[in-house]
């Protein structure tokens, strides 16, 4: 174990000793728009809400649109995760920590965008449960304040669910460093050493958070779909919302991880720990949720076009040939059309395949938010309700700003934290050889 | 106190070691097994398996239903506002709160239980070496019976390639 394992640690642990110039000008390139974002919502405090695209009857737009496709990029990391953990699955052990670092991140992004959207950010602790001067409760009968217990007890167990197998990571590096680091590192171990107790305590606990996490990831985005479901709104209000929020959370967030791992492999090196057995095997999770967001949006869609109800109908004609259709018929391109060519075909589902099905994907779910929130919101019952919505600088700016944010963040975690879990890449050391020599035979008879 | 331990480059002297220890009559809860990661297919590692994590993760459920059942309720009834013709305590949006209480309460006591017993962040000097780190499994006694631990130390070098050292 040793040799392999001295390897292992030092691949693993590169990135921690070793800072490159251009890694200080990423950081500063990625801080610069993040600070135009910052600067972007503290002008929009200050200037008041006027300065959005929102006006009456679209009071929802790019960060609502933001705020669900940041909770649903967060359901890719934790969920897996937590699958791969219970089934024992052996491909899981360098997926896993790039996998739950993304759904602590998105959901802080994500949890971000109610606040900003507040306008008075300030008020936001009118949604903690805790009465008023005059005594009054919040009001539990809301989608709003759901949503506020649902976000942070999946925020809550995520960073949890991330933090407790670090643990271990953190006590090797203290082992292996000095002066500050060793102190950093060391408070971050919790004076780990590494007896069979604690492994066993921890792996329990691993275990317990894996059964608890995965209901509340199903919860979260179902509690993000009742914003609008509990709403009557033509097209909201509709019972498939919550499963539909949930497939195409899953479909995103494996996009985004895909995106991000196949990143961290060309940056760092990594093509030894995340092969191409683990872009085959996400490849085809993406296929799956790919055909499973087409079956269900042919479901939404056909069930409100028979219906033929007046209200609904006019909003599936805006999105289906009327000024939103150029944006329905690419997010149905990139969802759908083009995922299933790319990754049913075993000769393009390869790591470049998997990243140009997954960069359409994230366009293609970022539209579908955007097409759910601002039609119909454009289009409610009466005509004399209608309304047209364009998005202004403010929101741009600020929807940017959270892409970089969200590269900052995790390129920031990279460089601090080992991204691939070295003590369970330890522990399946024999199984994930065989894995490689499977995969390479595999790969090998394809392209015989 | 001196504290015995030795080395072992892998898991089959390490339970060489560890069933040698036994011999000498010390009891599972006296030996201290290290590793850089958990060693599942080895028995050593079942030392300490014993635990009531399960149970207070159930308990720290109970405890948050219980508790968002009372808030959302008391709450509800403290301050009666009609609103969408629903009941004052309205019990299907409250589950929803309900839920994610249960699940935050099974979560947090996890956590806690998990670092309460598995000694987490104390301070008190422990038998370690930060060889261990490198793949090093380290097998001792804490306290050895002999207080020049020459018992320890024998039944430590019964397994092949002991590098045993005293602290």
């Amino acid at each position: 174990m040793s040799t392999s394992g001295d390897r292992l640690a030092a691949d693993l642990l590169r990135p921690l000793n070793r800072t490159g110039a251009l890694w200080y000008v990423f950081v500063a390139f990625l801080g610069t728009i993040v600070a135009c974002g910052l600067f972007a919502w503290f002008f929009q405090m200050w200037r008041g809400f006027g300065l959005t695209g929102i006006r009456w009857p679209v009071y929802w737009g790019f960060l609502i649109t933001d705020f669900v496709f940041w909770i649903g990029i967060s359901h890719a990391g934790t969920l897996i995760s937590a699958i791969l953990r219970l089934v024992n699955a052996g491909w899981r052990r360098p997926v896993t920590r790039c996998a739950e670092v993304i759904t602590a991140f998105a959901l802080m992004i994500g949890g971000l965008f109610p606040i900003i959207h507040l306008g008075k950010p300030w008020l936001f602790f009118w949604l903690m449960p805790y009465p008023n001067q005059r005594l009054i409760w919040p009001n539990f009968r809301s989608p709003l304040v759901w949503d506020f217990f649902a976000i942070s007890t999946y925020l809550t167990g995520s960073l949890l669910f991330l933090f407790l197998p670090m643990i271990p990571d953190f006590a090797l590096v203290r082992d292996r460093t000095t002066g500050v680091k060793r102190t950093i590192y060391g408070a971050l171990a919790l004076g780990w050493r590494g007896t069979t107790h604690q492994w066993h305590r921890l792996e329990t606990a691993m275990q317990i958070m894996a059964i608890a996490i995965i209901p509340v990831a199903v919860s979260v985005h179902t509690i993000v779909s009742f914003d609008f479901s509990m709403a009557p709104v033509p097209m909201w209000h509709s019972t498939i919302f919550g499963p539909y929020f949930v497939a195409g959370a899953i479909f995103s967030g494996i996009a985004g991880l895909i995106i991000a791992m196949a990143t961290l492999r060309k940056v760092l090196h990594l093509q030894d720990y995340l092969q191409d057995i683990h872009f085959e095997n996400l490849g085809k999770l993406l296929l799956t949720m790919s055909l499973l967001w087409g079956y269900f949006t042919f479901n939404e869609r056909l069930t409100t076009w028979y219906g033929n109800g007046t209200a609904e109908i006019n909003t599936f004609r805006v999105t289906q040939s009327g000024t939103f259709s150029p944006l329905f018929w690419t997010m149905v391109l990139v969802n759908f059309v083009l995922p299933v060519i790319i990754l049913s075909i075993r000769r393009l589902r390869t790591v470049t395949g998997c990243v140009i099905a997954s960069i359409g994907v994230v366009i293609g779910m970022w539209l579908e938010r955007y097409l759910i929130v601002v039609p119909s919101l454009a289009h409610k019952y009466l005509p004399y309700s209608w309304g047209t919505y364009s998005p202004r600088p403010t929101e741009i700016v600020i929807t940017a700003a959270t892409f970089a944010a969200m590269t900052l963040l995790y390129t920031l975690f990279a460089k601090f934290v080992p991204i691939i879990s070295i003590w369970e890449m330890r522990a399946g050391e024999r199984p994930e050889e065989d894995l490689a020599a499977v995969s390479e035979q595999r790969l090998g008879e394809s392209h015989a | 106190m001196k504290s015995v331990y030795a080395l072992y480059s892998n898991g089959d002297a390490a339970q060489r070691a560890v069933n040698s220890l036994r011999s000498a009559g010390y009891a599972d809860h006296d030996i201290t097994v290290i590793s850089a990661a958990p060693m599942e297919e080895y028995e050593f590692s079942h030392i300490g398996h014993h635990s009531f994590q399960w149970y207070i993760a159930c308990g720290g459920a109970l405890l948050g239903l219980l508790f968002s059942t009372w808030l959302t309720t008391f709450a509800e009834k403290d301050w009666p506002i009609d609103v969408g013709n629903m009941p004052i305590v309205a019990w299907y949006p409250n589950l929803i709160v309900i839920f994610e209480m249960t699940m935050l309460g099974a979560i947090l006591s996890t956590v806690v239980t998990l670092i309460i017993t598995a000694g987490l962040g104390r301070r008190v000097p422990k038998l370690y070496d930060p060889e261990v780190t490198n793949g090093k499994i380290l097998v001792g006694i804490a306290q050895p019976k002999d207080t020049s631990g020459a018992d320890v130390e024998r039944a430590l070098l019964a397994a092949p390639g002991a590098q045993v050292r005293t602290v």
